[in-house]
C-alpha cells in the first residue's frame, strides 16, 4: 500500500516541476507592463521605474526569476500581490474557506439528491420515473450555470424575494471569524438566526455550484447500480425471496457506491471551474473571483500563485480520492 | 436571591438589546475591496473611503463638499515671506481611537506628524519597508522627497516643514490621503511585538470612525469614535458592504440591504430617479477627457488648424453616445467644481462649415491623421473608441480622414508620452488634492514635455502665468492667473477639451446630510440616517 | 433515458458517464474489440451504427432539434426579422409579444439598445456551431498528430508529450483558458484558440490508448513487414482504426466548447460586444436582470437546447458504439 501511495506521490512531482514552469511563463507572457499599469494616466520618473522593477525582481534574467520563484514557493513564499501588497498566500488563505464552504455544500447537495436519483431511476429501470430523472441529469449535465444562477436570482431574489441577492450573512449579524466557514462561525457565535441566515445566503450559490455534479452523480449512481444489479449474488439474493428494498439496501448500493465515490471525488476540479463563475454571479467572497479580478487587474504576482495553488489542491484531491479507490478496491492497486 | 440575579441578568438582555436595537447603522454599498488599511502606500479612491477619510486625520483638510482646504490636526499655520518654511501649530486634545488591540496613552502629537511623513521618506526608517514590496507612490508621485528638506519638531504641538522650494499646494497636498496621520506610539508598540504588517491590517487613526473589523471581500465594520476631537458622529455603526458589480448594487439598494452606494450603471440612473424610496445625488467629478494633440507635429503645430479640428466635431453628439447623459461638455482643462474655473471663457462653437474655411485658410488641404483611442474604460472616458469613431465620422466631413490606432493600456500610457508622437492621443486626468496646479502644470507645464504633457505643447506665456501661481500663496491672487491662464489655453488650444463625467450616487431618502464630493470621495462624516 | 440493458459480463466499472475521458476510452476498447472479431468494411460499419441510433428516441431528438438549429443558422440571413445588430431607439428593452406592452414586430422583445432579441439568437446560432467546429477541429488534430506520435514511438518522446499533457490537465480547464484568454487579449478567436488548447490532451490520451492497443494487431505488423513507411503505418494504417472513440469524445467537446466559449463571453473575455454570441449577450444583459427577464432568459435558453441537443445525440452514440447493447 505504501508503495503504491509513494509511487503516485512520485508520478505527480514531474507534473508539479511543469505546473510552476507554466504558471511562470504565462504571467510573463501577459501583455502590459504591470508597473506602468500601476501608475496610470500619473505616470512615473524613469528612475522610479528602475526602482520598481527592481523592488519586483523584474529586472534580473528570466531563469534566474524562475530560480528565485521556486525557491521562494518551497519556503512557502507565493509572491506579494501588486495591488495590495500583501503576501499571495495570505490573502489566499483568506478566502479560501469561502470557496470551501461553497463547494462542500454544493457536494452535499448533488449527492443527497443524485444518489437516490440514480438509485430510483436504476430500480424502475425503463419507467417514466427513470426517463424523467435521466432526462433532468441530461439538462443539468448540459447547463449553462452563469445563466442558471441567473435564473434562480431572478426567481428567488427578485421575483419571490425568498433568498438574498448576495453576500454571505446579513450584515445584522456580526461576530468574530474563527475557523473561515460563516455557518461554523455563525453557530460558535451562538447568535440566534445567524446560522439561519448563512444558509439562506448558500442556498442559491450551492444550488447552482451543485448542478452539474449532480448530473454527473446521478448518471453514474444509475448504471453502477444497473451493473450491480445483474451480478450473479443479487440475482441469487432476489431468487432467495429477499426483499427488493433489502437487495437494494445492503447487498447492491454498497457495491455501487464504489464508483460513484470516486465520480464525487474527481469533481474538484469541475467545481473549481465552476466556482469561478458561481462567485461572480452571485459576489461570493472566494478564490474564483478573486482570480477573475486579478486577473483583469493584471496581478502577476496574484494570477502565478492562484494558478499554482488552485492546481496544487486539485492534484492533491484526485490524488487522495485515487489512495482512497486503492484502498477500498484492491484490485487497482497490483495493476 | 437566586430570582433577583436572574431578573437583573434577564433585564440586563433586554436593554442591552434595545440598546442594540437603537443603534443607528448605515450601510454603504461599496464598489470594491481596499488594498489596505494604510492609506499612504495606495492610490484607488476605494482604498481612501475605507482608511483615509473614515479612520484617519490630516494636518488639512478639504472642506466636505469642496475642494478647498481647512484647518485639521493643525489649527493654523504659518507661511515664510519666501515661502519655504511651513509652520504647523497642532490641534491640542486630539485622541487616537482606542480598539481591542490599541489603547493610547498620550494625545497626538508633533512625533506622531514626524512619523507619518518619515516613514515614507527615510530609506532607514524600519517603516519604510515595512512589508515587502511596498513603496509610498503618492509621496514620490507628489514630488515629497525633492520637497522637503526637512521637518522639525519646534515643540510637542508645533511642526515646522523646511522646504528645498516654494510651493503653493503644499497646503492642499497635505490635506492628501498619503498625509494621513498615524499613531506613532501604535507603530512602536507593533515594531516591538515584530508585527508591524498589522499597521495596514488594523488602522488606529484620529477620524471620525474606529474601525472595528474587516472580512476579506466582503465586509468593513467601524463604530463611532466616541472620542473623536469634532464630536462623535450621528450615526453609531458604519457598515461598508463590499459589492463590486453594479447591477447587484442596484438590486440590494433597492432590497434595502444597503443605503447607498456609489457608481450606479449609467443605465440605471433613470429607474433609480423614478424610484420614491431613493434620491439620487448628482455632481461633476473632478477629472477631464480630452483629445491631445501633438503641437511638435506639422501641420498639428498652428493654432489655427487646432481650432479649425476642435470646430468640426460635435462635443453634445459625444455627451450622448458615449456618456450617455452621465457627462457635461467640457471648455476648460479644469473642471468646474473647481476653485478659479474660468466661466467667461468661450468654447469654440461646433460649425463644421467654418472649420472647413479654417483649414483651408491655413493651406490645409486632404489632411489625414491618426485618432489613439485607449483601450481601457475610465471615469472621464467610458468609451474610448466609440468616442474615435464619432470623431473619424465628424471629420470625414470636412475632409480629414482619420486613422484610429490603440495599443494595451500600459503601452499606451507610455508610448503615447513620446515628443515624435504620430497623432492626436485620447486621454484624460482624474485630480488629486482639488488644486488648479495638480492639472495645469502636471498636464500642459514645459516641464511634462515627453511625460504627461501630452500635447508636447510649452507656451510662455501660459508657463509663465502657471509657474507665478505655484509661488503666490495668496488665494485671490492665483485664482486670478490661473484664470488668464485658461484663457490662453483655450487661444492655444493644445487640446480638444471634450467632457468632464457626471457621478452619480443613490441613496435611500432616510439618509441625511451625505453630501457629494467633488474629489470623488464618498465621506460618512456629518451624516445621519432616520429610523 | 436510454434503455440500459442488464449488465453484460465483463466485472469492471462501468465508466459510463465518470469523465468524458474515459466514457470514450471504453468504447475505444470495446469498440477496436469489435473490428478485431468481426472485420466488416467501414459503410456497413456505419450502417449498424445508424441502425442502433435510430433506435434511441433521445439521440432521434438531440438530431431533429440540432439538424433544425444548424438549418436556422445556415440561413440566419432568410429567418431573421432584422439585421442583429440594428438598433431601434424607440423600441428599448421591448417585452416579448405575448406580454402586456409587447408587439408582433419584435417577438422576443428587444434589448438595451434596441436590438430584437429572436434576430441576435438566430445569428448568434452561426457562432456557436462555428465555435464548436473550430474548437473541435483544433484540438481533435492536434490532439491526433501529438497522440499519434506518443503511442507510436513510445519512449521519452512518450514520456515527455504524456507529462506535457498531465500539467494542461491539472489545471482546472476554465481558469486555464480565462489565463490564456489573458495573455492572447480578449476576442472569439483567441477564446477559441484557448479552449482548443485545454480539450487538446484529452484527444491525445484517447489517440494514445487507441495507437496502443492496435500497434501490436496483426494487420499492422503484416503492413510494417510489406515496407510500409512511419508516416503511412501512423496514418493510413493505424488511425483509422482508432476513430471510433475520437468521433465520441469530437462530440463531447462539441457541446463543452459551446458551453465554455459561452461562459468566457460571460466573464469579457469571449467574443467582444456587439457580437450576438450567446454568453456574451448575457454578460451585457446582466445589469437588467430584475427589470428585463428576456434579455437574461433567451440566450441562456438557447445555449441550453443546443448543447442538450449535442449532448442526446452524443450519448446515442455511445451507446450505438457500446457492443453490450448490440447483443441485447
Amino acid at each position: 500500500m505504501l508503495r503504491f501511495f509513494l509511487n503516485k506521490l512520485l508520478l505527480i512531482v514531474p507534473t508539479l516541476i511543469g505546473i510552476t514552469i507554466v504558471a511562470f511563463a504565462f504571467v510573463r507572457l501577459l501583455p502590459g507592463d504591470p508597473i506602468l499599469l500601476l501608475a496610470g494616466e500619473r505616470g512615473v520618473t524613469p528612475e522610479r521605474y528602475q526602482k520598481l522593477l527592481m523592488q519586483f525582481g523584474f529586472d534580473r534574467p528570466i531563469w534566474e526569476q524562475y530560480f528565485q520563484y521556486v525557491l521562494g514557493l518551497l519556503q512557502g513564499d507565493f509572491g506579494i500581490s501588486i495591488s495590495t501588497k500583501r503576501e499571495v498566500i495570505s490573502e489566499f488563505l483568506a478566502r479560501f474557506p469561502a470557496t470551501v464552504e461553497l463547494s462542500f455544500f454544493a457536494i452535499i447537495f448533488a449527492t443527497v439528491v443524485g444518489i437516490p436519483a440514480g438509485i430510483i431511476s436504476a430500480v424502475k429501470r425503463g419507467s417514466t420515473v427513470d426517463q424523467t430523472v435521466m432526462g433532468l441529469a441530461l439538462t443539468g449535465y448540459s447547463m449553462p450555470i452563469f445563466w442558471w444562477g441567473l435564473l434562480l436570482i431572478i426567481f428567488f431574489s427578485g421575483m419571490l424575494h425568498w433568498t438574498p441577492v448576495s453576500g454571505r450573512i446579513d450584515l445584522l449579524y456580526f461576530f468574530p471569524s474563527v475557523t473561515g466557514f460563516m455557518t461554523v462561525d455563525a453557530l460558535l457565535s451562538g447568535q440566534k438566526g445567524a446560522f439561519g441566515s448563512a444558509m439562506s445566503h448558500l442556498t442559491l450559490p450551492a444550488i447552482v455550484l451543485g448542478t452539474i455534479p449532480l448530473a454527473v452523480i446521478a448518471r453514474q449512481t444509475r448504471s453502477a447500480m444497473l451493473e450491480v444489479l445483474g451480478e450473479d449474488y443479487v440475482r441469487t439474493a432476489r431468487a432467495k425471496g429477499l426483499s427488493s428494498l433489502r437487495v437494494v439496501g445492503l447487498h447492491a448500493l454498497r457495491n455501487a457506491l464504489i464508483p460513484v465515490i470516486t465520480t464525487i471525488g474527481l469533481q474538484v476540479g469541475v467545481l473549481m471551474a465552476g466556482a469561478i463563475l458561481t462567485e461572480t454571479i452571485f459576489s461570493w467572497p472566494g478564490i474564483g473571483k478573486w482570480m477573475i479580478d486579478s486577473i483583469s487587474r493584471r496581478d502577476y504576482p496574484v494570477v502565478q500563485g492562484g494558478l499554482v495553488l488552485v492546481s496544487i489542491i486539485v492534484m492533491m484531491v484526485n490524488l487522495f480520492v485515487d489512495v482512497l479507490y486503492g484502498l477500498i478496491n484492491p484490485r487497482i492497486r497490483h495493476q | 436571591m437566586r430570582l433577583m440575579t436572574s431578573l437583573l441578568a434577564a433585564t440586563a438582555l433586554v436593554s442591552a438589546l434595545s440598546g442594540a436595537a437603537y443603534a443607528k447603522t448605515l450601510v454603504y454599498c461599496s464598489e470594491g475591496s481596499p488594498e489596505g488599511f494604510d492609506p499612504a502606500p495606495y492610490t484607488a479612491g476605494t482604498t481612501f473611503d475605507a482608511s483615509g477619510r473614515t479612520i484617519y486625520n490630516r494636518l488639512t483638510e478639504f472642506e466636505h463638499g469642496k475642494t478647498s482646504v481647512v484647518p485639521g490636526l493643525a489649527e493654523s499655520w504659518d507661511i515664510s515671506e519666501d515661502g519655504l518654511e511651513y509652520t504647523f501649530h497642532l490641534r491640542p486634545g486630539v485622541k487616537f481611537q482606542t480598539t481591542d488591540f490599541f489603547t493610547p496613552t498620550r494625545d497626538m502629537n508633533a512625533d506622531d506628524v514626524i512619523f507619518s511623513f518619515t516613514r515614507q521618506g527615510d530609506e532607514t526608517s524600519p517603516w519604510y519597508q515595512y512589508t515587502p514590496g511596498i513603496s509610498w507612490e503618492y509621496y514620490n508621485g507628489m514630488s515629497m522627497p525633492d520637497l522637503i528638506k526637512e521637518m522639525v519638531k519646534v515643540d510637542d504641538l508645533t511642526v515646522k516643514f523646511v522646504l528645498n522650494r516654494p510651493e503653493a499646494p503644499m497646503i492642499a497636498n497635505l490635506a492628501m490621503d498619503f498625509a494621513s496621520i498615524m499613531s506613532k506610539e501604535y507603530a512602536d508598540k507593533l515594531e516591538a511585538e515584530g508585527k508591524m504588517e498589522l499597521l495596514n491590517q488594523q488602522p488606529v487613526g484620529t477620524g471620525p470612525y474606529t474601525f472595528v473589523a474587516y472580512q476579506q471581500d466582503a465586509v468593513i465594520r467601524y463604530k463611532a469614535n466616541p472620542d473623536y476631537w469634532a464630536g462623535k458622529q450621528a450615526i453609531d455603526d458604519l457598515v461598508f458592504a463590499i459589492t463590486t458589480d453594479a447591477a447587484v448594487r442596484r438590486q440590494k439598494l433597492e432590497a434595502g440591504e444597503c443605503h447607498i452606494m456609489p457608481y450606479p450603471a449609467p443605465a440605471d440612473v433613470e429607474a433609480l430617479k423614478g424610484n420614491s424610496n431613493l434620491v439620487v445625488g448628482e455632481k461633476e467629478g473632478l477629472n477631464v477627457g480630452y483629445l491631445a494633440y501633438n503641437t511638435q507635429q506639422a501641420p498639428f503645430d498652428k493654432a489655427e488648424v487646432r481650432t479649425a479640428l476642435n470646430m468640426a466635431i460635435d462635443k453634445q453628439a459625444i455627451i450622448d453616445a458615449v456618456f450617455q447623459g452621465s457627462g457635461q461638455i467640457a471648455k476648460n482643462p479644469i473642471p468646474p467644481t473647481m476653485w478659479s474655473y474660468n466661466d467667461a471663457v468661450e468654447d469654440d462653437a461646433y460649425d463644421p462649415e467654418a472649420a472647413k474655411a479654417m483649414l483651408a485658410e491655413a493651406g490645409v488641404a486632404d489632411l489625414s491623421m491618426k485618432i489613439w483611442a485607449m483601450p481601457v474604460q475610465r471615469p472621464y472616458n467610458p468609451n474610448a473608441r466609440r468616442m474615435a469613431e464619432l470623431m473619424q465620422a465628424d471629420l470625414a466631413k470636412i475632409g480629414v480622414t482619420v486613422e484610429i490606432v490603440s495599443y494595451e493600456w500600459g503601452e499606451y500610457l507610455d508610448r503615447s508620452k513620446a515628443s515624435d508622437r504620430d497623432g492626436a492621443v485620447l486621454l484624460g486626468w482624474t485630480g488629486d488634492n482639488g488644486d488648479p496646479d495638480n492639472f495645469l502644470a502636471v498636464l500642459l507645464g514645459c516641464d511634462g514635455i515627453g511625460g504627461s504633457n501630452r500635447a508636447q505643447w510649452c507656451d510662455p506665456e501660459f508657463e509663465d502665468l502657471i509657474q507665478k501661481a505655484k509661488v503666490v500663496s495668496d488665494p485671490a491672487e492665483r485664482t486670478a492667473l490661473y484664470e488668464a491662464a485658461q484663457v490662453e489655453f483655450k487661444k492655444e488650444a493644445p487640446w480638444l477639451t471634450i467632457a468632464h463625467s457626471k457621478v452619480f450616487m443613490p441613496m435611500s431618502t432616510k439618509v441625511k446630510g451625505f453630501v457629494m464630493d467633488p474629489l470623488g470621495y464618498h465621506r460618512f462624516d456629518d451624516v445621519d440616517i432616520e429610523e | 433515458m436510454t434503455d440500459t440493458s442488464p449488465a453484460g459480463t465483463t466485472p469492471k466499472v462501468d465508466k459510463q458517464v465518470s469523465t468524458p475521458d474515459e466514457r470514450t476510452k471504453n468504447a475505444a476498447a470495446d469498440v477496436s474489440r469489435e473490428v478485431g472479431y468481426a472485420p466488416t468494411t467501414r459503410l456497413e460499419m456505419a450502417l449498424e451504427l445508424w441502425h442502433y441510433f435510430r433506435q434511441n428516441q433521445g439521440a432521434m431528438l438531440g438530431l431533429a432539434v440540432f439538424g433544425a438549429i444548424v438549418t436556422v443558422a445556415v440561413f440566419a440571413g432568410v429567418f431573421a426579422p432584422y439585421p442583429p445588430n440594428e438598433q431601434y431607439r424607440d423600441a428599448l428593452l421591448a417585452p416579448p409579444m405575448w406580454q402586456e406592452g409587447g408587439s408582433l414586430s419584435f417577438i422576443l422583445g428587444t434589448d438595451a439598445v434596441g436590438r430584437d432579441i429572436l434576430s441576435r439568437l438566430i445569428h448568434g446560432a452561426r457562432y456557436s456551431l462555428f465555435i464548436g467546429i473550430i474548437v473541435v477541429m483544433i484540438s481533435l488534430v492536434s490532439g491526433i498528430f501529438v497522440g499519434l506520435v506518443a503511442g507510436y514511438f513510445r519512449g521519452w518522446v512518450d514520456t515527455l508529450i504524456m507529462r506535457v499533457m498531465d500539467v494542461i490537465l491539472a489545471f482546472p480547464s476554465l481558469l486555464l483558458a480565462l489565463v490564456l484568454v489573458a495573455i492572447l487579449g480578449p476576442s472569439l478567436m483567441n477564446a477559441m484558440i484557448a479552449i482548443a488548447i485545454v480539450y487538446q490532451p484529452h484527444f491525445a490520451r484517447l489517440t494514445r490508448a487507441a495507437v496502443m492497443s492496435e500497434y501490436n494487431r496483426d494487420y499492422v505488423t503484416s503492413a510494417r513487414l510489406a515496407g510500409a513507411g512511419h508516416l503511412r503505418l501512423m496514418f493510413l494504417t493505424i488511425l483509422p482504426n482508432c476513430l471510433a472513440p475520437l468521433i465520441v469524445q469530437g462530440t463531447l467537446s462539441f457541446s463543452n466548447a459551446i458551453l465554455d466559449i459561452a461562459a468566457l463571453g460571460f466573464l469579457g473575455m469571449g467574443a467582444q460586444p456587439p457580437t450576438p454570441e450567446w454568453g456574451t449577450m448575457l454578460a451585457e444583459a446582466r445589469e437588467f436582470i430584475l427589470r428585463a427577464w428576456w434579455v437574461v432568459t433567451f440566450p441562456g435558453l438557447a445555449i441550453l437546447i443546443t448543447v442538450l441537443a449535442i449532448n442526446l445525440m452524443g450519448d446515442g452514440m455511445r451507446d450505438a458504439l457500446d457492443p453490450k447493447l448490440k447483443k441485447s
